[in-house]
């Protein structure tokens, strides 16, 4: 057909469309992730990527497969939900070593340590125990309420309740 | 602190897109305006306007293909981006990006500029040596075919690719806008006026920048700008800028009079931090004076100087009209905390790699790209080109 | 939460298998962890939470999180019978360093701990142009940090401000709910260490998870329910003032 002839560079360019479109299905083979699209659009090993990290904070429930005898403690007082580092820091570290021994926690300072929770603020519930600084005279916390780990103060002795 | 008033969610301190974001809808835009006035040429037939048919569609070119810079320099992982062509994600407005730029610019702007240039690539290919001449060659495909009947079909085909065109022109940049405003999360952009508000202001800036360039190389060539010409651009404008301005205003009162949960924060925003790009420059300058200036344009009859001065100022204040318009969409839209209970400051830096320097270089690109492309294929009749050239 | 003496000695063992694949160094092969069998949310208590600022310290430290990004953060509110949807909102920090006293005494204070949610429609992923984040099919909100562009799309997307360009790795980031921690039987980070049990890790495709009964009887809420992102952090006595 005479237009057809005529329509000979039409053809070329399109032919340029056409090997493109080729080069582009096969870069697309090798470029795309193995597993993407595995479970949805996205790269299937990037859950597994993610769920590999390492973990810093042991859990309390590991903590305890040692130390029953604070969980034990702590469970009749007032820190009965209080989780053991949320005061002593992440201790993965400790937990994991082959000698945990060679990994001692740092002893929190009651100094600091117990105000970053008890502080008195309005803001606060007014359930929550609150203290002033004038609370204990400069004392450490640790001076009266002996055991941190339940830390109401035993009445029955001689230290007398507030 | 921070530039922070009341309340910002911590993370929103700091802006995610920079000035580089505003330059991409704004270059788009361009393009999306300059190809809408070539296609008054060649579809409405408007002969008045031909003398910049050429130039539009070479000025969009070369606007298109700076587009994508700005997008790829604001990536934290540019050499990712060929991931939004092997795996977009169907749900995502921005991942049709790569295709419908890839469409545009090779379905729509090179094949329509290569068929109306294609006789004299030919030509050229016959009769230049060198480096050029093998481009030329290259150009033509190795088909010499220029016959009548050849040039025929292509005038036939260049007619469909422009009639395609048009849609594909405002799907580029309507598709911009509901980027912004398909976002519920920020109620600055989230309206479906956005893709309309966003054409419709493409199509001013794009034939302002189209009618400045044909002004000004006209001027450079030392040629008498046609006067009959820029009187037609100027009446498209001046009606493409009264449908802008009623679909801006809509959107405008719209929010004013709804009043949401969001209006308070928007509306104290738009008075302080805004008020000056927003107020003063997007709609005082950038918007009423070149409506009321092109609007005199129509009702009185100044002479010819006057006529063209005036163009000249209400299409160089519509582009800075417009840029402020991105600049209100993109930096406004992350100025106000989505709490609706304080804003934060934008930091333009002069020398990063998202900064002012590197925002001017990407507006000035292509200006040289346009420079370039001209030397190649001239938009203008050869006669003019062959005497400038033995001038040279 | 609280475990009788039955439920600690089934749960001790389960811990200490746990751990053995840990040290061995292979934790992605979590014991009987399968991805159909969880969608995992969580449950704030607004009213528990003292503005500790314990969970947020302990997210930076188990995710690395970047100075000056959160992927959980607090917010102190203060509402005044007069401004009642203009609360006073603060957030030092994101409340790293905790909060300072309250001394106004007009009005109500309360603490919001805030995270991703975790939406089960999420306008976040929704927008993502490559699969770079995404919803996993347990129910947590993902990025891949090896697919990111950093074109930083999704966090304008977030309704919550949860969402954040990692400034040394140039790509979004987030909460992920400590996805390492939860596919091995623990706890998130924060919820380990939140003092008063503010927060709790909750599975809703378990049926003796005690959240179902709390859903039940209490008020709870999501934030921002007019987005419909299908937020799965429900919150309990959220004031309305929240945003």
């Amino acid at each position: 057909m005479n237009s057809f002839k005529n329509a000979g560079h039409l053809l070329r360019f399109a032919g340029l469309f056409v090997i493109a479109f080729v080069l582009f299905l096969v870069i697309r083979h090798y470029y795309v992730p193995k597993s993407f699209g595995q479970y949805g659009h996205y790269r299937g090993d990037a859950i597994k990527d993610d769920a590999a990290r390492p973990t810093f904070y042991a859990g309390h429930d590991t903590c305890e497969t040692c130390h029953a005898d604070i969980a034990t403690k702590k469970s009749g007082g007032p820190h009965a939900h209080v989780n053991c580092e949320a005061c002593h820091g992440p201790q993965a570290i400790h937990a994991l070593a082959d000698d945990p021994t060679a990994h001692i926690p740092v002893k929190p300072d009651s100094a600091t340590l117990c105000i970053k929770c008890h502080a008195a603020s309005l803001a606060k519930p007014k359930k929550f125990p609150q203290v002033n600084e004038d609370h204990s005279m400069g004392m450490p916390c640790i001076t009266c309420h002996t055991n941190p780990h339940s830390p109401a103060i035993d009445t029955t002795g001689t230290g007398g309740k507030k | 602190m921070n530039g922070v008033e009341g309340f910002m969610y911590p993370n929103e301190i700091g802006l995610q897109w920079s000035i580089l974001i505003v330059l991409y809808p704004y270059i788009t835009g361009l393009v999306a305006g300059a190809f809408i006035l070539a296609s008054l040429v060649r579809v409405f037939r408007v002969e008045a306007v031909r003398p910049t048919y050429r130039l539009a569609l070479l000025t969009a070119l070369s606007f298109l293909l700076v587009a994508p810079l700005p997008l790829q320099l604001h990536l934290g992982h540019p050499l990712r981006s060929p991931e939004m062509y092997f795996t977009p994600h169907s749900s995502s407005a921005m991942a049709m990006f790569g295709y419908v730029y890839l469409w545009y610019l090779m379905a729509v702007l090179v094949f329509e500029i290569w068929l109306d240039y294609r006789a004299e690539i030919v030509q050229k290919a016959q009769s230049t040596k060198g480096l050029l001449g093998l481009l030329y060659k290259v150009m033509t495909l190795g088909n010499f075919n220029i016959s009548h009947e050849a040039l025929e079909l292509d005038e036939k085909i260049g007619w469909v690719v422009t009639l395609i065109g048009i849609p594909s022109a405002f799907i580029l940049h309507g598709y911009v806008g509901f980027i912004f405003g398909s976002i519920k999360a920020n109620p600055w952009w989230n309206s479906p006026l956005m893709p309309v508000v966003f054409i419709f202001s493409a199509m001013v800036s794009g034939i302002s920048a189209v009618m400045l360039l044909y002004m000004a190389t006209t001027k450079i060539r030392g040629l008498k700008i046609d006067v009959a010409c820029v009187d037609t651009i100027a009446m498209y404008l001046f009606y493409t800028f009264i449908i802008d301005f009623a679909i801006e205003s809509l959107d405008l009162i719209h929010r004013i009079y709804e009043a949401d949960e969001s209006f308070r924060s928007l509306n104290f925003m738009v008075h302080t931090k805004l008020y000056i790009p927003h107020i003063v420059i997007q709609i005082m300058l950038g918007t009423l004076t070149p409506l009321i200036i092109l609007a005199t344009t129509q009702l009185v009859k100044f002479n010819e100087t006057i006529r063209k001065r005036l163009y000249v100022i209400a299409g160089s204040l519509i582009l800075i009209g417009v840029f402020a318009m991105r600049w209100n969409v993109v930096i406004g839209g992350q100025l106000f905390s989505k709490s609706l209970l304080g804003y934060t400051t934008y930091k333009l830096a002069l020398i990063t790699k998202e900064g002012l320097l590197v925002a001017i270089a990407l507006t000035l690109l292509p200006l040289v790209f346009l420079y370039v492309m001209v030397r190649i294929l001239p938009p203008w009749p050869e006669k003019q080109n062959n005497a400038l050239a033995s001038g040279d | 939460m609280k475990m009788n003496r039955r439920q600690v000695l089934i749960l001790l063992p389960a811990a200490a298998i746990a751990w053995e694949s840990l040290m061995a160094g292979t934790p992605e092969e979590a014991p009987n962890y399968k991805l159909s069998d969880h969608w995992w949310s969580m449950l704030i208590d607004v009213s528990k939470c003292i503005g500790c600022g314990n969970c947020v310290r302990a997210c930076s430290q188990e995710n690395k999180v970047p100075e000056g990004h959160f992927r959980t953060w607090v917010e102190r509110y203060h509402v005044d019978d007069e401004h009642m949807t203009e609360p006073q909102v603060i957030s030092p920090n994101g409340g790293f360093d905790g909060f300072p006293a309250a001394t106004d005494d007009s009005g109500k204070y309360f603490f919001v701990p805030k995270l991703c949610n975790h939406c089960a429609d999420s306008p976040c992923t929704q927008v993502c142009p490559v699969g770079a984040t995404f919803v996993t099919p347990d129910g947590v909100v993902m990025v891949d940090r090896t697919y990111c562009l950093g074109c930083a799309y999704c966090v304008q997307a977030c309704p919550y401000g949860c969402r954040y360009i990692h400034p040394e790795l140039e790509v979004a980031d987030k909460c992920d709910l400590c996805y390492h921690r939860i596919t091995k039987g623990l706890t998130t980070a924060c919820c380990e260490n939140c003092p008063t049990a503010a927060r709790q890790l909750a599975d809703l495709k378990n049926p003796k998870d005690p959240i179902h009964a709390f859903l039940r009887t209490h008020n709870v809420q999501v934030l921002k329910p007019q987005m419909a992102t299908g937020a799965k952090v429900f919150y309990n006595d959220l004031d309305g003032s929240v945003h």
